[in-house]
């Protein structure tokens, strides 16, 4: 499988604060490949460094064999780019911001034509397309930005929390989009944090606080999580989760309809048991059972661990 | 050509978006037209109706006739009569008056005697362009009739290109660069902060635009928009004022282009410093306030201390000043102002290269 993206050891520092802190990255191609982390986790960071438009402050980034920032430039032409924010231009018309976007990527007349034409059937833009972008819905923007990114074909697609404004069935056409490009040869990088979207990717990086927290495919992930899933039934929950904070070896609480959620480290031994124990006094009809780790699993317990970790440190 | 679509493209895009921009495509057309009126018929060099207090202290025919003739000059207006010196301080001091004219108990003898001076002409010297008119009266020959030797003038005073000394004639020039100056580098300080902003520049620096293109493709649009400014202002300065151009046309407007092309190469910058639009408004009123006041605009230039002349020679809009008064008024040609071409270039040059140095396709 070739690779499309390689970042080693790359570090981003504004002012004191490490924005991303040392992340290796192999982002294989004709696959999506999502970061998934809160805000302020370093992924914004992360793709502008990938796209030549913040210098690390340490490490390398290889994009299709070229060294970035010095070959910004190469690059760019075979890299689309949609921004976080809608970056088109809002008192332009749909049209006019594809006619001016691929212009400056140097489309001539009749292929000009030709893939402006392509991208409003694609995009469903017909009915829009002498509408100012600035009145365009959120879907209707994403569509949009996503028809200008791929006017000049780009072999890499970075996506930068593209769905963020954006409506449930939008979304899902909007990653049907991905795929058909995907199919089509592209290889395309997505921020996001949303579990579901996070899902669809072939492969993952968890981002928390600028690092990578965990890494792989979605089904593996959740399959190796370092952690035992238990959901609790029949309590109180207030007096249950009191009971629970006082169990060392519990990493999280979550509450999911009339059930709790609770993570353990892998190595517990017995945890039902325990859990039991810590519940008998104020919950004796409670109920607990082993359950698969969900993605989001993954994610509290990457971060968590992680939080704990760094804890440690500062404690030694 | 790549680069030429691009940057074409570039400018068409500005076009557009100004176009539809109503209220700066009004700013296009208004600000100048509403600067000429507004300087060409309120600043006025010739002081008239001046406010004027006298305390007569001679209380003689003589003196009457006296205060009657300076009434009489259209200089002075609404002469009040003080009775003591302190009537006439408070006058003064409430700024009911801005001259006084105090005649002395012995003005007879005084003018008699011929050595000590007949009255005193107190001025307010916190207004300005009052000190002209009390050396203008001083010098009037009002006491000739008194009987008095005739006064001799010892120097003619001759003005040259405007023989009826019509502020219009010399306002309207200048106006003309003040003007391109307002808008030529308050609209481009914005162009591009504007879009860094609304975060389109985000995206313009990951196409292949380069930073060269991205800017002439800006800047293109408001070298049009100044020569319509330039042909609004001669226009008007004609329609209105009655101030013709002596020169040739084709000097003025390559000088107006230079001009231009410098003022817009300092919005640039400040367009490259500035993160917000409010920033560049401030950077760009920062420096309009010294081309107004120290370009010669306002004062002559010659009358300004050395440190302010030298800020004044780095000021693009002196220079335009001397090129457009030399070709509107007195006839010049360009070849005549070949220092000031030099200097405008030079400007040019240093804000462009400090523009381009500033400007990376990134974002750190």
């Amino acid at each position: 499988m070739s690779i499309a993206i390689t970042a080693r050891d790359l570090a981003r520092r504004f002012g004191t604060k490490w924005a991303v802190d040392g992340i290796d990255l192999d982002v294989p191609r004709a696959q999506i490949y999502g970061f998934l982390g809160p805000n302020g986790s370093g992924k914004s960071t992360t793709i502008r460094m990938l796209c030549g438009l913040l210098v690390p402050t340490r490490g390398t980034v290889n994009v299709l064999g070229y060294s970035v920032p010095r070959d910004s430039e190469q690059v760019r032409l075979r890299l689309g780019y949609m921004t976080q924010r809608f970056s088109l231009w809002d008192d332009l018309t749909v049209l006019e911001n594809l006619e001016f976007m691929a212009r400056v990527y140097g489309l001539d007349g009749p292929m000009r034509r030709e893939r402006i034409g392509d991208r409003v059937r694609r995009y469903d833009l017909a009915g829009l397309a002498k509408q100012r972008a600035g009145t365009l819905s959120g879907g209707q923007r994403q569509r949009l930005a996503l028809g200008a990114a791929t006017l000049h074909e780009p072999d890499i697609l970075l996506l930068d929390e593209p769905t963020s404004a954006v409506d449930p069935q939008s979304r899902r056409d909007f990653w049907e989009s991905l795929f058909e490009l995907v199919g089509g040869g592209t290889t395309i990088l997505v921020s996001t944090h949303y579990m579901d979207e996070a899902e669809r990717c072939h492969r993952l990086a968890i981002l928390d606080r600028g690092r990578i927290a965990a890494e792989g495919e979605p089904k593996s992930l959740a399959r190796d999580i370092d952690a035992v899933v238990i959901e609790i039934g029949d309590v109180d929950f207030t007096s249950a989760r009191s009971a629970l904070a006082g169990v060392a070896e519990v990493r999280s609480v979550a509450q999911l309809g009339n059930r709790l959620r609770v993570l353990l480290p892998k190595a517990t031994r017995e945890p039902e048991a325990l859990l039991l124990a810590a519940l008998a006094d104020g919950n004796p009809r409670a109920t607990v059972e082993q359950v698969g780790a969900s993605l989001e699993d993954v994610f509290v317990a990457a971060t968590k661990l992680r939080a704990e970790a760094a804890q440690g440190e500062r404690a030694a | 050509m790549k680069w030429l679509g691009r940057l074409l493209a570039v400018a068409g895009k500005e076009v557009r978006q100004l176009s539809r921009d109503r209220v700066t495509v009004g700013l296009i057309v208004g600000i100048p037209t509403i600067q000429l009126l507004l300087f060409g018929y309120a600043i006025n060099f010739d002081v008239r109706g001046v406010s004027t207090a006298v305390l007569d202290q001679s209380q003689t025919s003589l003196s009457r006739r006296l205060v009657g003739d300076l009434g009489a000059t259209q200089v002075l207006g609404s002469i009040r009569q003080a009775g003591t010196d302190r009537e006439l301080r408070e006058l003064m001091q409430r700024g009911d008056a801005n001259i006084a004219i105090v005649i002395p108990p012995d003005l007879e003898r005084r003018i008699a005697d011929g050595r000590r001076a007949a009255l005193q002409i107190v001025v307010d010297g916190s207004q300005p362009a009052l000190e002209n008119v009390a050396s203008g009266l001083a010098s009037m020959p009002l006491l000739r009739r008194a009987g008095a030797p005739p006064a001799v003038r010892p120097v003619e005073i001759l003005v040259a290109y405007n023989p009826q000394k019509r502020t219009a004639v010399q306002i309207v020039p200048a106006l003309c660069g003040v003007i391109l100056t307002m808008t030529m580098v308050i609209f481009t300080a914005s162009a591009i902060v504007r879009e860094r902003e609304r975060g389109n520049l985000e995206l313009l620096i990951t196409t292949p635009v380069s930073p060269a293109e991205l800017m002439a493709g800006k800047l293109l649009p408001y070298v049009a928009i100044g020569l319509i400014q330039t042909t609004l202002i001669l226009v008007l300065g004609w329609f209105l004022f009655g101030v013709p151009v002596a020169g040739r046309l084709l000097d003025l407007y390559l000088g107006a282009l230079l001009f231009i092309a410098a003022s817009l190469s300092l919005g640039l910058l400040i367009s490259t410093i500035a993160q917000t639009q409010f920033q560049a408004m401030q950077m760009a009123i920062v420096t309009l306030l010294p081309s107004i006041l120290m370009s010669g605009f306002m004062f002559p230039f010659e009358g300004m201390p050395k440190v302010a002349q030298w800020i004044a020679q780095v000021l693009p809009l002196t220079h335009f000043n001397e090129i457009v008064r030399g070709i509107v008024l007195r006839g010049a040609v360009l070849t005549d102002m070949r220092p000031e071409l030099l200097k405008l270039l030079a400007f040019l040059a240093v804000m462009l290269t400090l523009a381009m140095k500033r400007f990376h396709k990134r974002l750190d």
